[in-house]
C-alpha cells in the first residue's frame, strides 16, 4: 500500500492510529484521580509530541543515514518560526502560507549553511554547524532586532498590517491562527464518566503533517537516494572511486532535514504565534540529537519515539514535586517517608534532567541502537520463549558437533 | 597510441623525488603490470592516474583526454575504475546493495536525486547487480552484510563492483596483498576470466611475481621513481638490470 512494502505499511498504520487516538491513549487516568498528573493528553503537549517528532524525523534523515552529526539544527527551527510569525503579521492568519514560507526559508538557510559546513566531515562539520547556529542565535537575539524583536521575541500586535485579514478583531483583540477559518486553538472536550478527552484542531493538523512527513521519510529511506546516503556513511572513498559525487548527496540530505526543521518551527508558531531567539540556542540543537539517539538513530520510528519520550519527561516528570512525593510515600512510617522523599527529590521536578541524563547514559551503553533496539530485543526474547515452548524437543535432540 | 598515456610525470614530496620523468603507455585490451621494489613510486603513480594526487609536471591522458585536475569521481566516470590494496567496499550495506551502487552510478551519473521511487522498483539496476553477483560467484551471499565476509570475498565483490561500471581501464593496486595462497589463486583465475571475457584494459601493481607473470602481457619495472625497462614477461624475467634492481634484492 502507498508504494511501501508490508512491514513499512504496518508501521505507518500503527503510527497513524497512535496519532489519531492520542487523546485517548495519552489520557488513561480519570481527570481528578491522583494519577491524573501523568496524563499527557492535553493539546499543548500533544502538539509538542508531534512537532518535535517531525523535527527528529528530519534530523534522522541527515544523521541517521549519512552519519553527519549537525549541532545546529535548531537554527532552522527558529528560522521557520520567525518566517511563520512574519507571515501572520503581514499576510493572513491562515497557517498554510505561514508553514510554506517556513519550509522554504529554512531550506534556503540550510542550503547556505550546508554548503559551507559540508566542506568538512566528522567533528569539524559538527563544530561548523554549531558555530553557525550560535551565530544565528546571537543575530536573532541582538543584531537583527528589527526582524526578530530581540530578547522579547517576535509577537503579534494589535496594529499588524495584515493584508488578507484584519489587524484586530471586532472586540479589539489579536486574531488567532486558523486553517481556512478553523481555529487552531479550538478544542472539543469529551466527558466520559470521570475521564476527560480533548480533541484539538491544531493537534490534528500537526499530526496529519507529521504522518505525511513520516511517510515521506519512509520513501526516502527506501529509495536509491537513501541507499546512497547510507553508502556515504559507510565509505566515502569508495563513493568517490565509484564515480559518485558525495557533496550534492550530503547537501541534499542537509537541506531536506533543514526543511523538516523549518516545518516543525512553522507549525510551532502556528499553534502559538510567537518566536523567540532561545528556540535557536545550542541546547535546542542538542535536544534533537538526544531524541534521535535515544530513540534509535538510523531507524525510522526511533526519532518519533525519542521525541515523545523526552517531551513527556520534560512536561510530566518536571511537574512532580515534594508534595506529590509525600502523598506517594504516605503509607510509610514518618522517618522513612522523609528519607524516601529526600532520596527521590533530586530526580524529579527541576531535577528531571538528571533522570533523563541517567536514562540516556543507560540507553547509549546498553542499547546503542536506542529504544528501538530495546523493543527489538524484547520482541526477540518473547519469540524465543514462545518457540521454546512449542518445539522444545527439536532443540534438545540436536547433536553436538 | 595506448588508451593510457603518461608523459614526463614528476612528483616531489618535499625533498623526495617520488616520480622522476615517468613515461608509460598502456595499450588497449592488454594486461599491463607495474612492478618495482618498495618505495619505487608505484602507488604514487597510481594515485596520479586516479586524481588522488596531481603531478608537479607532465601529462596523463586517458583515451585522448587529460585527467589532470579532475576529481576522482570525474575520472571514474570517464571509465577508470580502481581496486584498492585493502578492499574498499560499503561494509554496512548488504552485498547486493554494494553491487547496486556502481550500477546506479553507471546509469544516473555522479548525482541523482532519486528520492521517491523505492530501490525495489529499479528493476534494471537490480537485474544487472544480480547478474554480476552470479558472474562473481557470490549470489548466495547477496543478503549478507559486506563487512562480515572473508577478505577474498571482499576482494571479489570489489572487483565485481568495478566491473559493473563497465570501465575501459581497470586499475588494480596489489589485489592479492595479504591473501592466503588459495585466495590468491582464485583472484588470478578471476582476473584471467575477466581478461578473456571482456573488452577491458587492466593495469596492475603487484608484489607477487607469481601473479604478475601469470597475468600480464607487458611489464614496466619502476625503480626509484623512474621506469627502468618495459618489456614482455619473458624478457623481464631474464633482464640483468631488473635482477639487479628488484629480483636480486628480494630473492
Amino acid at each position: 500500500m502507498f508504494g511501501l512494502d508490508k512491514k513499512d505499511t504496518t508501521m505507518l498504520l500503527v503510527v497513524a492510529i497512535m496519532a489519531l487516538f492520542a487523546p485517548f491513549i495519552l489520557n488513561p487516568f480519570p481527570a481528578d484521580s491522583a494519577m491524573a498528573q501523568f496524563n499527557a493528553g492535553y493539546p499543548d503537549l500533544m502538539q509538542r509530541f508531534v512537532i518535535f517528532g517531525i523535527f527528529a524525523i528530519g534530523f534522522n534523515i541527515l544523521f541517521g543515514l549519512t552519519g553527519y552529526l549537525s549541532f545546529g539544527h535548531a537554527a532552522f527551527l527558529g528560522v521557520g518560526s520567525y518566517s511563520a510569525v512574519w507571515m501572520f503579521k503581514l499576510l493572513s492568519m491562515n497557517v498554510i502560507p505561514a508553514i510554506l514560507l517556513s519550509v522554504v526559508m529554512a531550506g534556503l538557510f540550510a542550503l547556505l549553511i550546508g554548503f559551507v559546513s559540508l566542506r568538512r566531515s566528522g567533528i569539524y562539520f559538527s563544530i561548523l554547524t554549531l558555530a553557525f547556529a550560535q551565530m544565528s542565535f546571537n543575530l536573532a537575539y541582538s543584531v537583527l532586532t528589527p526582524i526578530t524583536n530581540g530578547e522579547t521575541g517576535l509577537q503579534l500586535t494589535l496594529n499588524d498590517p495584515r493584508v488578507l485579514g484584519v489587524s484586530q478583531t471586532a472586540d479589539g483583540s489579536i486574531p488567532v491562527t486558523s486553517l481556512f477559518g478553523l481555529e487552531m486553538r479550538s478544542t472539543y472536550e469529551m466527558h466520559l464518566g470521570p475521564w476527560l478527552f480533548q480533541f484539538n484542531a491544531g493537534y490534528y493538523l500537526s499530526a496529519l503533517i507529521m504522518l505525511a512527513s513520516f511517510y515521506l521519510a519512509i520513501r526516502i529511506f527506501r529509495s536509491p537516494f537513501g541507499m546512497m546516503l547510507r553508502a556515504v556513511k559507510s565509505n566515502q572513498q569508495r563513493m568517490n572511486y565509484t564515480g559518485l559525487n558525495t557533496r550534492p548527496y550530503t547537501l541534499a540530505a542537509f537541506v531536506i532535514s533543514g526543511m523538516y526543521a523549518g516545518l516543525a518551527g512553522g507549525l510551532m508558531a502556528s499553534m502559538d504565534p510567537l518566536a523567540g531567539a532561545e528556540r535557536m540556542q545550542w541546547t535546542a540543537s542538542g535536544e534533537v540529537v538526544l531524541m534521535t539517539i535515544l530513540g534509535g538513530a538510523g531507524t525510522l520510528i526511533g526519532p518519533v519515539v525519542g521525541a515523545g519520550f523526552i517531551k513527556y519527561f520534560e512536561n510530566i516528570f518536571s511537574k512532580i514535586n515534594d508534595n506529590v512525593l509525600h502523598q506517594w510515600f504516605a503509607f510509610m512510617p514518618d522517618g522513612l517517608e522523609d528519607a524516601m522523599v529526600f532520596i527521590v527529590h533530586p530526580f524529579i521536578g527541576k531535577g528531571w534532567h538528571l533522570t533523563l541524563g541517567i536514562l540516556f547514559m543507560l540507553v547509549v551503553i546498553f542499547l546503542p541502537g536506542g529504544l528501538v533496539e530495546g523493543g527489538q530485543k524484547i520482541a526477540a526474547w518473547v519469540r524465543k520463549k514462545r518457540n521454546k515452548g512449542s518445539d522444545d524437543t527439536t532443540t534438545k535432540t540436536e547433536p553436538a558437533e | 597510441m595506448g588508451i593510457l598515456e603518461v608523459k614526463g610525470v614528476n612528483k616531489r614530496f618535499g625533498g623526495l623525488q617520488a616520480l622522476g620523468d615517468v613515461n608509460l603507455s598502456v595499450a588497449e585490451n592488454t594486461v599491463h603490470a607495474i612492478i618495482g621494489p618498495n618505495g619505487a613510486g608505484k602507488s604514487t603513480l597510481l594515485n596520479c592516474l586516479v586524481g588522488k594526487l596531481i603531478p608537479d609536471t607532465g601529462s596523463v591522458m586517458f583515451d585522448g583526454q587529460s585527467v589532470l585536475g579532475r576529481k576522482p569521481f570525474e575520472i571514474n566516470q570517464m571509465g577508470i575504475s580502481r581496486v584498492f590494496q585493502t578492499p574498499e567496499i560499503f561494509g554496512d550495506l548488504t552485498v547486493l546493495e554494494n553491487m547496486m551502487i556502481p550500477c546506479f552510478a553507471k546509469r544516473d551519473g555522479s548525482f541523482e536525486l532519486n528520492a521517491i521511487p523505492s530501490v525495489a522498483s529499479q528493476t534494471d539496476v537490480l537485474e544487472k547487480a544480480e547478474a554480476m553477483l552470479v558472474d562473481m560467484n557470490m549470489a548466495d551471499k547477496r543478503h549478507m552484510n559486506a563487512a562480515s565476509m572473508s577478505r577474498g570475498d571482499k576482494r571479489r565483490l570489489e572487483i565485481g563492483m568495478c566491473l559493473s561500471q563497465e570501465p575501459r581501464l581497470l586499475l588494480l593496486d596489489e589485489p592479492t596483498a595479504g591473501m592466503a595462497r588459495a585466495d590468491t589463486n582464485n583472484t588470478i583465475d578471476l582476473l584471467k576470466q575477466i581478461k578473456d571475457e571482456r573488452d577491458i584494459t587492466i593495469a596492475i601493481i603487484e608484489h607477487d611475481m607469481h601473479v604478475v607473470f601469470s597475468l600480464s602481457e607487458r611489464i614496466t619495472v619502476l625503480a626509484q621513481g623512474t621506469p627502468l625497462v618495459e618489456d614482455t614477461p619473458e624478457n623481464i624475467k631474464g633482464h640483468p638490470k631488473v635482477r639487479e634492481a628488484y629480483l636480486g634484492e628480494s630473492a
